[in-house]
């Protein structure tokens, strides 16, 4: 049966496509306000968090691991950022330069967290899934002790200066979805098209044989936590803007929305198997699903978690079987 | 049992075709053929782990006729008593043995499980397999030799009718295979029907009643054992003529391409020197675990040598602190589990070629530079297919889909890849039929003969003895001689592994023998 094989094999690449297409018919004979501009650009700017922390976590479930900090970790870095541009003002005259410091240290921070995180796995050989679980705490409880319980807002003299980065547009795409595209680009030829991409895939498959195959397995897995860090630090440059403050609040689950895009996407959880495009996909299906429910009275928007956790388990179980035909 | 024009496919490839067997009870019926000829795939048919795609098996009935069996899986076929024991075990690690023996079968006193008569019972199926193991071990704790008794104390608690063994004896020393016949001995006297999978063809000749012989998943026929010899064997499992399975390799130069002097590993390896000539094969012999996997290991970077150790390459004193600097300095090492350690049986032939090879500086412009070069990489691929012969069904399949054979011409093809002066070869030929064998016999002579140095490391005393210019034995961690010439002699090699005799310098502690 060869060409049922071929279409088979198909469905496993591109259903996650085919979902993607589904809910856009769904949101148009829903809701005519899905298609304005507006609404598209709310998409692709939202989608556009989630997504970048996914394109991270994308590398670290590749190569086998897991980081469950991101959401506390963003919300950590969108607290330093606050705090180090509002303490700058008057030190340096120009909000610009702030700005950039601010975006530098934010970067500076993230891959230090992923560091963090890469050396309690490889050198103290402590589960990923603890570790993160670990930092994710000390991380939450780090920005709500530094908004003292409350929320730290940005000053407004830079506030509405760099708003710009979340709200302005090129070519009639918003900045952070011209990010997005960015990041997602680096990420697909990193995985793809690299040494590094290709090492992450072998130790999630199996890491002993990468350790017999030379492969610096320490080494890899520490830099998959550090692109994540600094992936979410990416994604924080753009959120910051968004709302011009941080609280205890911020970031809340996106370990899991972000978990959640890469498995809809066709990344396997245990490693070994990872795709960029299909996370990208995922990040949008997340999104879709909340904007969905928000134009339409058919269903409560309170369920939006329901709607999407009941989109993951079907999204492994369709993959599973896929694989399973594989096989044979 | 028997089976009828059995065929089965995966996809459109047809690997077993028209398989008609026959299985009596009290007797063993040995099935033959080289790697990838369909054992595996049949006694998985047999077993109900896989499903048949064509012609039916049957089950004899109380009146001696047989009757085709309607649906058949794994748990149908438990209640039929058949059980296959893998080559890989189906044992939970963290339970007990004891547990283990009655796992799915719990012996139950009211609503709680019956920990003590469980215990008992497993004990005395232990002992009645002469394992020593306390029952109440975790399997985790067990050697690889009583992880099979417990397997096989299992299938025996289950009163099975049909026992099917696939290469049992890959994982045992000679003498845990002695208890091994002995067990199949008195089973047959209890009328349990047993298959046997080995590609030791010693073992068939002593054991089996029968032999069926499979060649590219078609039967070449049926055969009383005592009608056959084991060079029959072979040349019906091949359908050709060995000539030579050993060949020739030239005196290797006087050139020192590697000098170990004083290598320890803690726990493992104590202060092992030996030196390796340019074109030379050195033997490693000795008993399993008796230290030479660790020793190559460490030499390697995989693990760590004692301060010391002194190793020098070409001339050079190095220290790898990693495989990759081993590698980069042309010392590749070839590990003895291909499945485990040496291949991603996941993932694609090509990634798995090259994935030694990607990151060495030395050869970016082959395949990758910051990117790497696909076409590149695809056509280094192809052209390793043609020197290894590695045979593909489909190009699409993973390593996986590969039969054993193939998968160590691949691990093979993957090593030379980095161009290596010295290869350290671990076990190459285990659970390789013997037309894979004699290739990768020629592969190494060819290597030797090109001026590469060679350490291999086999449990099979023809494999050392025929190819081996010197050979090194290891018992407990000890070097304990460097055979010559006519030193190199089963009996000989035998007496250094089991620490009954030691060459004079190589480190005389008083302790006691090996075995």
């Amino acid at each position: 049966m060869p060409e049922k094989f071929g279409f088979k094999l198909d469905l496993k690449t591109t259903g996650p496509f085919l979902a993607l297409i589904t809910l856009i018919i769904i949101g148009m004979l829903v809701n005519d306000a899905f298609l304005s501009t507006g609404n598209l650009s709310n998409i692709l700017a939202r989608s556009s968090f989630i997504g970048i922390v996914a394109i991270g976590a994308t590398f670290v479930i590749t190569a086998g691991g897991i980081d469950l900090s991101v959401g506390a970790m963003a919300a950590f870095i969108s607290g330093c950022m606050i705090i180090i541009m509002n303490s700058l003002i008057g030190t340096i005259e120009s909000s610009v330069a702030i700005i950039l410091l601010a975006i530098i240290a934010s970067a500076g921070i993230g891959a230090l967290a992923g560091l963090i995180n890469g050396i309690l796995t490889t050198k103290a050989k402590i589960e990923a899934f603890i570790v993160t679980l670990g930092t994710m705490g000390v991380y939450r409880s780090l920005i709500t002790y530094m908004a003292d319980g409350g929320t730290l807002s940005l000053d407004f003299s830079i506030g509405d200066i760099y708003s710009e980065v979340y709200y302005g547009d090129l070519l009639g795409l918003p900045y952070p979805a011209w990010v997005f595209l960015g990041v997602a680009i680096i990420g697909y030829v990193l995985l793809n098209k690299t040494v590094f991409g290709r090492h992450c895939l072998a130790i999630g498959s199996n890491e002993k044989v990468a350790l017999y195959s030379a492969i610096h397995v320490d080494r890899v897995k520490t830099m998959t936590y550090m692109l994540q860090g600094m992936c979410v630090a990416i994604a924080t440059i753009i959120y910051v803007p968004r709302l011009g403050s941080a609280s205890g609040q911020t970031g809340i689950l996106w370990e899991l929305e972000a978990i959640a895009a890469v498995i809809i996407g066709g990344t396997v959880l245990r490693g070994g198997y990872g795709r960029i495009w299909g996370t990208v996909v995922g990040a949008l299906i997340l999104t879709l699903i909340g904007n969905i429910l928000n134009l339409t009275d058919a269903i409560s928007n309170y369920l939006n978690g329901a709607v999407q956790g009941i989109i993951v388990i079907a999204a492994v179980y369709l993959q599973r079987g896929a694989w399973r035909r594989n096989k044979q | 049992m028997s089976t009828h024009r059995v065929s089965k496919s995966f996809g459109h490839v047809e690997v077993l075709t028209h398989i008609d067997l026959e299985i009596h009870t009290g007797e063993v019926l040995a099935i033959l053929g080289e790697n990838g000829a369909g054992k595996s795939t049949l006694v998985k048919l047999l077993a109900g782990y896989e499903e048949v795609s064509a012609g039916e098996l049957r089950l004899a009935t109380a009146d001696g006729s047989t009757v085709p069996v309607a649906s058949w899986n794994i748990e149908v076929a438990e209640q039929h008593g058949i059980v296959l024991i893998h080559q890989e075990f189906n044992l939970a690690e963290q339970l007990s043995a004891a547990e283990n023996i009655f796992l799915g079968n719990e012996l139950k006193r009211g609503l709680f499980l019956d920990q003590e008569r469980m215990l008992r019972l497993a004990r005395k199926y232990l002992l009645a397999l002469n394992c020593q193991v306390d029952p109440a071990t975790p399997v985790s704790e067990l050697a690889v030799a009583d992880k099979q008794m417990v397997e096989i104390a299992k299938a025996y608690a289950r009163n099975s009718k049909l026992l099917i063994l696939d290469e049992p004896t890959a994982v045992l020393t000679s003498k845990e295979s002695e208890v091994l016949f002995r067990l199949i001995e008195r089973l047959k006297q209890q009328a349990v029907a047993i298959i046997y999978i080995s590609h030791k063809l010693e073992e068939i000749e002593r054991i089996a009643d029968r032999i069926t012989i499979l060649r590219d998943g078609e039967m070449v026929g049926c055969y009383p054992a005592s009608s056959l010899s084991t060079d029959d064997m072979a040349r019906l499992m091949v359908g050709r003529e060995l000539s030579n399975l050993f060949p020739n390799i030239p005196a290797p130069l006087d050139e020192i391409a590697l000098r170990v002097v004083n290598a320890s590993v803690p726990g493992l390896v104590q202060a092992a020197s030996f030196e390796l000539r340019r074109g030379e094969v050195l033997g490693f012999a000795g008993l399993v675990g008796s230290g030479r996997t660790a020793l190559m290991e460490a030499i390697v970077g995989l693990r760590k040598l004692t301060a010391s150790a002194q190793i020098e390459v070409a001339g050079k004193a190095v220290s790898y602190p990693n495989l990759a600097a081993a590698r980069d300095d042309g010392v590749a090492y070839l590990t003895k589990d291909r499945k485990a350690s040496g291949l991603l049986l996941n993932l694609n032939l090509v990634f798995n070629f090259s994935l030694l090879s990607l990151s060495a500086l030395f050869l970016q412009r082959k395949y990758a530079g910051l990117l790497i070069d696909q076409k590149k990489e695809q056509r280094a691929f192809e052209q390793a297919i043609k020197t290894f012969d590695i045979r593909l069904k489909d190009s699409a399949i993973t390593a996986g889909d590969l039969s054993g054979g193939n998968q160590q011409k691949l691990l093979l093809a993957k090593i030379m890849a980095v161009a290596p002066r010295i290869i350290i070869i671990d076990e190459p030929t285990r659970g390789i039929d013997i037309g894979t064998k004699s290739q990768i016999y020629h592969f190494i002579a060819e290597l030797a003969a090109n001026g590469h140095s060679i350490i291999l490391i086999s449990s099979d005393m023809m494999e050392i003895i025929g190819l081996s210019h010197r050979v090194a034995v290891m018992c407990r961690g000890e070097l304990t001689g460097i055979l010559v010439d006519d030193e190199i002699e089963e009996h000989e090699i035998m007496r250094y592994a089991t620490g009954l005799k030691r060459q004079p310098g190589k480190n005389n502690s008083e302790d006691q023998l090996c075995a």
